[in-house]
């Protein structure tokens, strides 16, 4: 054996190694989920049931917290997302020091430990609302927006920064030659061009909310999302309810991402159609040209 | 109601360094006279300019600088009732941060053992997960990021996605299961007969420290990815066809390419890590060593808002030297790693 043979034997292990640690636990969980016992185990492996599933629905707290949470997510959407595209553009427009400084700022929620984002939101909006009265805002489903947008925009500021990169300029310029205001260029032209960046900050903000629990735990006051009514579950001691809910949450998304897939491969498959298109009539275009000009 | 220095701080100090930010930015312009773009109102337009300003102030002012000043203010407070917060008693003292250190307002007698171990024992942790991912994930991102063909690529960023669409709290929860007394590891241990008694993995945190390194494991995985995906595949097969071994090919030619992304995954995981608080919680020993608990707990178990403020603060400080600390060794600026 020569000592690539070694090399990629070595390789092969290790990638067995590591995709054994990264779907191990996960498998476990999902097959205990199947199991009769009420404490969540494999072995022995009882009986296949599915009792476990129709405890989860039954569950009153995890149900409200699920709806909480996806309540919250759907809002922090509608703020961090907006946010995320201003702060990307006043990015792209600053120069030099002031875009240092700026950048520092307005990326400092990503290099912050989210419990202390969650902390210090509660604390200032508690001092706050003490003064000026408004009670509406120290409320858990508020803070936890406020707390998690608070990064989650910085998140999406960095997707609409890479695709602004890419946005050429003349476009803009074109359009205000013939005419176009302001803010017609904007929804006309600019947000055409982000809206798979847009699509994809949305995404990403729905599922960094969603799941997010430092932040949230501190910001949600007495009231409770699906995360931290798991914590709460978990600390308690552990069912195989929760294997359950593990399990739905993975065919929920896997179903997602199928979705994603096969609609990404038709938009793909469709615009591969309409650029033959094109081609072809650009170059119909230059046979009959010559012939016109004659 | 604060004292005054407190409301300055809190509610006067942004708004100053969002003056601040616009003279500068003025002066700037000023500077490149003729050779500036037009102005931030003349190439957005009233309705977009006033869209942008709006939301970027909001974000910046009521999201990101207030909050930080008031938990900094607070935790320079001594612990009051709710109602006499802001009277007379309400003056600002070191005494949370002596409490870390000494584990008494009053007396500096003896060191805070607990707090002290526990807050040092995170940091150390902190690092050695960052250097575990590291090495856990740079054999697979140099593949990903070299080797693999499209389809390939494509399909393994599936698989290593795919697991973290499972909630923080659950994947605990799996490694619970997985290294529990009555779990999967010591099961298989005792049925094959190398113990004849199970080991409680909980209590010597290993179940912690595997589920640590799992969480914040794609962090550095992506970082990796990034940076080593950039590098020119023609140096790698100059730096082969001279005659170079595998492992020089690595040390000098892929790992200071992939510098910036080296440190910024290394932010991140230690980031993360340092400021964990659902594997703590789950996995954690009954020695309680991690300082994300007690900071939870001093919020809401001893109900000492200051003292908790105090030691987010701590936390924060230690996260910031950490991150200042690995732009100094890899002589990066902050503009390169949090890309």
């Amino acid at each position: 054996m020569t000592a690539a043979h070694v090399r990629k034997a070595l390789f092969g292990f290790y990638i067995l190694v590591f995709f054994a640690y990264l779907f191990g636990p996960l498998v476990i969980m999902g097959i205990t989920a199947f199991n009769t016992p009420a404490y969540p185990t494999v072995s022995p492996f009882e009986r296949f049931t599915l009792d476990w599933f129709s405890v989860l629905a039954a569950d009153k707290d995890l149900v409200y917290g699920l709806k909480k949470s996806l309540w919250i997510a759907v809002l922090v959407v509608l703020v961090s997302v907006p946010i995320g595209l201003a702060g990307a553009m006043v990015m792209s427009q600053i120069y030099a020091r002031a875009r240092s400084f700026y950048y520092l700022v307005v990326v400092s929620p990503v290099l912050t430990p989210g419990v202390i984002i969650g902390i210090s939101t509660v604390v200032f909006w508690r001092q706050t609302t003490n003064f000026t009265g408004t009670k509406f805002i120290y409320d858990g489903t508020v803070l936890t927006v406020l707390a998690q947008s608070s990064f989650i925009a910085a998140y999406t500021m960095l997707i609409f920064l890479a695709r602004l990169a890419r946005f050429d300029r003349t476009l803009e310029e074109a359009a205000l030659d013939l005419g176009a205001t302001r803010a017609r260029v904007f929804f006309d032209i600019l947000v055409p061009f982000l809206m798979p960046a847009i699509a994809s900050a949305a995404v990403i903000a729905f599922l960094s909310s969603f799941e997010n629990y430092n932040t949230t735990t501190f910001a949600i006051l007495a009231d409770k999302t699906l995360t931290t009514v798991l914590a709460g579950r978990v600390r308690q001691g552990t069912t195989p309810a929760l294997s359950a809910l593990a399990v739905t949450i993975v065919a929920i998304t896997v179903l997602g991402a199928i979705l994603y897939e096969i609609l990404k491969r038709r938009e793909e498959a469709r615009a591969s159609r309409r650029a033959a298109v094109a081609a072809r009539a650009e170059t119909q275009e230059f046979a009959v040209a010559p012939a016109a000009a004659e | 109601m604060h004292s005054s220095i407190g409301q300055f701080v809190i509610y006067g100090l942004p708004p100053l360094v969002v003056a601040a930010f616009f003279v500068m930015a003025w002066t700037e312009r000023r500077r490149l006279g003729d050779a500036a773009p037009p102005g931030f109102v003349a190439r957005n337009g009233w309705p977009v300019a006033t869209f942008l300003i709006v939301a970027v102030g909001l974000w910046t002012v009521f999201m990101i600088v207030m909050p930080l000043m008031a938990m900094i203010d607070l935790s320079f407070r001594p612990k009051l009732p709710p109602p006499q917060w802001g009277g007379p008693k309400d003056f600002y003292t070191l005494e949370n941060y002596k409490y870390f250190l000494f584990g008494s307002t009053t007396s500096t007698a003896s060191w805070n053992v607990t707090h002290l171990t526990a807050f040092f024992l995170t940091i150390w942790v902190s690092i050695i997960i960052t250097v575990l991912d590291f090495l856990i994930c740079y054999p697979l991102a140099f593949y990903m990021a070299q080797v693999a063909s499209k389809a390939r690529l494509r399909f393994v960023l599936l698989l290593l996605i795919a697991p973290y669409w499972v909630n923080e709290i659950l994947r605990a929860f799996a490694f619970r299961l997985l290294f529990g007394t009555q779990g999967v590891i010591n099961n298989a241990l005792v049925a094959i007969g190398v113990l004849d008694q199970p080991i409680d993995f909980l209590a010597a945190d290993v179940a912690l420290y595997a589920g640590l390194a799992y969480a914040y494991l794609l962090m550095m995985m992506f970082a990796l990815y990034n940076a080593i995906e950039t590098l020119d595949k023609n140096q790698i097969e100059a730096a082969r066809d001279l005659g170079a071994p595998w492992w020089h090919i690595h040390t000098f030619i892929v790992l200071p390419h992939a510098k910036p992304g080296i440190a910024s995954g290394a932010t991140l995981v230690f980031m993360l890590t340092a400021g964990a608080l659902a594997a703590p919680l789950i996995l954690g020993g009954p020695r309680s060593l991690w300082f994300t608990p007690i900071v939870y707990d001093r919020f809401y178990q001893a109900f000492n808002w200051q003292q908790g403020a105090a030691y987010a603060l701590i936390l924060l400080v230690a996260c910031i030297v950490f991150v200042l600390g690995v732009l100094k060794i890899f002589r990066l600026r902050l503009g390169e790693i949090a890309r």
